[in-house]
């Protein structure tokens, strides 16, 4: 019998335990394909955020380290010092990555490290239970806006790609969304690139994710996608930054 | 033996790591230590070594995590602010049993302080500091020489025993210069790092860095497999120096900077007649308690000399375990003991003897 | 033997690489040594001193509390350590900057015009080695020969043209 679908070598066989309807899924499997088409599997070295995607380690079948929260791209940065012939990549969240790591992420991007990073962005610190987050939009209601995201007293929210793209350091920084087939399709071209870019020596990738969380939002599945296509996208649009190849052509 | 140089403590370290084997040196400028970051930014380059500035203490402390779970022998420095900031990683470093050095250069506290010598940050380095059940291995030296051994002493039973080791000294240790050679370097130890995360290669089960335990057990497992750890490294690893104590009626006891001045202020006292013995703790943790007990046997009173308002007299009375008397002395703030007030700090106690 | 130095003055007048000459000195000539400087924010300007002990024995405290020999290049620093040097011990005090006499009659006092003639025959900024050559005349710590191998050691490899014009002015505060 042929085989027509199959789990990808690079994700392991422990169960995700990431809720119904949750994108993490898909951004895993996005990310374990391109591990297995570069066949860099063997090569890698992942490094998991402190969030919902905390246990990443135990789903990518490389060689993983699990950080503290918002450090990832400094542990990166030491793995991919040691082992410069290694794909390196960190795999974070809005908080960990936007908020108490934004230190971490500016200055692995200003550097150029060459690392790969991907970037959930689903407006809620989910692990938690649903808090604010750096990238929560003006008038969403979470846990700690419990009136909605007042920009007046709780700030407006960071566009990541936008920020890092006036910087030097990067050679990609791609927005993608994980709301439809065609635009999933995008994300894993842009995963692909990102990492691809790594191989090539051409420095810091990163791609940031759009993302769900249907149980913080409240949402079902469905509504979930519904709403980060309606409120999501026009607030974070999609679409590549910083291409250094464009750049230099 | 080669030709002795003249070093600052602050630069021996640098190149005694260096001929330890250490080849990526993560920094962040902080005075009193900032030769140390100095001296790697200047060799490093050369040797085909890495030395980075991190953005901040947090961050270097964290690419010595990652490094040192890719399997280098990893470095990083501060002093005292520098290392709360650092205290998170360390934390992290501990809890999923990573060898690497750490160099505190201790400064004035507590905040911002001032970056004068002290010794106030024993309690941080040998009772935690970051959160959690765990321990660093401190090494004190009190010359520039000793740093040299101690340093290659510091990656070599890091990686025996799996704990981040910490070279703890202060701002005139780092500053002072003295002769030194590296003939006390060994040739660096080849670790057991099959546990690295270095790449799979498709051979064998991915390797895992982590200090996460979600389940109680699986963590209590952890921790009492460290300690079992810790008590070994106890048994076997404590280090002082210790002289006259055999008839000594007040054993002083100090380390680092402070343990020199003593040794100034106690050669005056001896040719006074008085019998008067030095412990000086080389590890600070392990703590050498064994010594002390010995000492206890005989001694009529300790005293505790340091850079503080007293941290490591709490550990000379839990070794002491009430057989004598333990008393303190000591200036802080950056203020550095003098010999006479040693002297007459212990002819008092000789006189309360009587 | 032991010798304590205290060199001091303001950042800027090379107290820190005189000391280090007279480190590097009782290194090669095989004495034990340390050499502590001061440190603080200020990179020039502020006040500088720096603590040198060449001894036959190993160096016990690091610190200086009671000097025997004080170098003193400006009106605070010696206001400061005046009262601090042993009785019978030396303090070599530079005349051009400090307009005062020494207070002190139980000590040998040296006073040289270092800043004057470094300035007339040389750059202020070598009036440190002026005041080595007063050290190397007035007591017994080295020898002009000594101090040479010293320089050559304590100058770095790229300026070695600096060790005669070092040695020049050593030489120049020694036949004062």
């Amino acid at each position: 019998m042929a085989i027509v679908f199959q789990k990808p070598h690079a994700l392991t066989d422990a169960p995700f335990h990431y809720c119904p309807g949750c994108t993490h899924g898909i951004c895993h499997r996005l990310v374990a394909e391109v591990l297995d088409e570069l066949g860099v599997e063997g090569n890698a070295i992942g490094v998991a955020p402190v969030g919902c995607a905390v246990m990443a380690y135990d789903y990518f079948n490389c060689d993983m380290q699990e950080a503290a929260h918002g450090r990832a791209p400094a542990v990166a940065t030491g793995i991919k010092r040691v082992h410069p012939d290694k794909v390196v990549f960190t795999y974070q969240g809005d908080g960990d990555l936007a908020a108490i790591g934004t230190a971490e992420t500016v200055h692995s991007a200003a550097r150029g490290e060459n690392i790969t990073i991907i970037f959930i962005n689903n407006t809620i610190y989910g692990m938690t239970g649903g808090q604010m987050a750096p990238t929560t939009l003006p008038g969403q209601v979470t846990q700690t806006s419990p009136y909605g995201r007042d920009i007046k007293t709780q700030g407006n929210p960071i566009r990541v790609c936008e920020m890092l793209s006036t910087l030097d350091g990067p050679s990609y920084i791609a927005r993608v969304a994980l709301d439809s087939v065609p635009n999933i399709k995008k994300a894993k071209a842009s995963i692909k690139k990102a990492f691809q870019n790594q191989i090539e020596g051409k420095g810091f990738s990163l791609v940031e994710v759009l993302s769900t969380c249907p149980t913080n939002w409240g949402l079902s599945p469905i509504e979930a996608i519904k709403r980060l296509q309606k409120d999501m996208l026009p607030y974070y649009p999609l679409g590549v930054y910083k291409d250094i190849d464009n750049e230099n052509k | 033996m080669s030709e002795k140089v003249l070093m600052k403590g602050n630069e021996a370290i640098g190149e005694a790591a260096i001929r330890s084997g250490c080849r990526h040196f993560f920094g962040y400028p902080i005075t009193p230590q900032t030769e140390l970051s100095a001296y790697m930014a200047k060799k490093m380059p050369k040797i085909g070594g890495v030395f980075l500035q991190a953005e901040s203490e947090v961050a270097a402390i964290n690419m010595v995590y990652g490094a040192a779970g890719a399997g280098a022998r990893a470095m990083t420095s501060s002093s005292s602010p520098g290392i709360s900031l650092k205290s998170e990683g360390i934390s992290y470093i501990a809890g999923a049993d990573l060898p690497c050095v750490i160099v505190d250069i201790v400064r004035g506290g507590p905040g911002l302080g001032g970056i004068q010598p002290a010794q106030s940050d024993y309690f941080q380095v040998t009772k935690g500091g970051g959160h959690g059940d765990y321990h660093l291995i401190v090494f004190a030296p009190n010359s520039v020489q000793e740093i040299v051994s101690l340093t290659a002493d510091a990656f070599n039973k890091s990686e025996e025993y799996r704990v981040p080791a910490m070279i703890l000294g202060d701002g005139t240790l780092g500053q002072m210069m003295e002769p030194v050679d590296f003939d006390s370097v060994p040739e660096p130890k080849k670790a057991d790092k099959s546990w690295a995360t270095t790449g799979t290669g498709l051979k064998r089960e991915h390797n895992i860095i982590n200090s996460l335990y979600l389940s109680p057990e699986a963590l209590e497992k952890t921790i009492i497999e460290r300690q079992k750890r810790y008590d070994i490294i106890k048994e076997k690893e404590q280090r002082y120096e210790a002289h006259d104590i055999e008839d000594a009626d007040i054993v002083v006891t100090a380390y680092g900077t402070t343990s020199r001045v003593v040794e100034s202020a106690v050669k005056t006292l001896r040719s006074e007649g008085l019998k008067v013995g030095v412990i000086r703790p080389i590890t600070l943790w392990p703590f050498p308690d064994k010594i002390f007990a010995e000492a206890a046997k005989t001694a009529k009173a300790f005293l505790s000399v340091e850079m503080s308002m007293g941290q490591m007299v709490e550990d000379v009375k839990i070794a002491v375990n009430g057989k004598a008397p333990v008393y303190f002395f000591g200036r802080t703030g950056g203020i550095i003991p003098t010999p006479q007030e040693i002297i007459e700090e212990v002819r008092k106690i000789a006189g309360g003897l009587k | 033997m032991t010798d304590n130095i205290i060199i001091t003055g303001f950042g800027g007048q090379g107290i820190l690489f005189a000391g280090k000459i007279l480190a590097y000195t009782a290194l090669v000539k095989g004495k034990q040594l340390s050499w502590l400087p001061s440190y603080g924010p200020e990179m020039r300007g502020g006040a500088a001193n720096c603590h040198v002990i060449v001894s036959d024995e190993p160096v016990g405290s690091p610190i200086i509390i009671t000097p025997n020999i004080l170098i003193s290049m400006n009106k605070p620093s010696l206001d400061k350590f005046e009262n601090d040097v042993l009785p019978g011990g030396t303090i070599i005090y530079d005349k051009t900057l400090i307009d005062r006499d020494i207070k002190r009659n139980d000590v040998k006092i040296v006073p040289v015009e270092a800043t004057g003639i470094a300035t007339k025959e040389a750059k202020a900024n070598m009036a440190n080695m002026i005041m080595i050559g007063a050290l190397l005349k007035n007591t017994e710590i080295f020898t002009l020969e000594e101090i040479r191998a010293g320089v050559e050691k304590a100058v770095p490899p790229t300026k070695k043209d600096l060790i005669d014009y070092n040695m020049k002015l050593i030489e120049r505060g020694y036949n004062l």
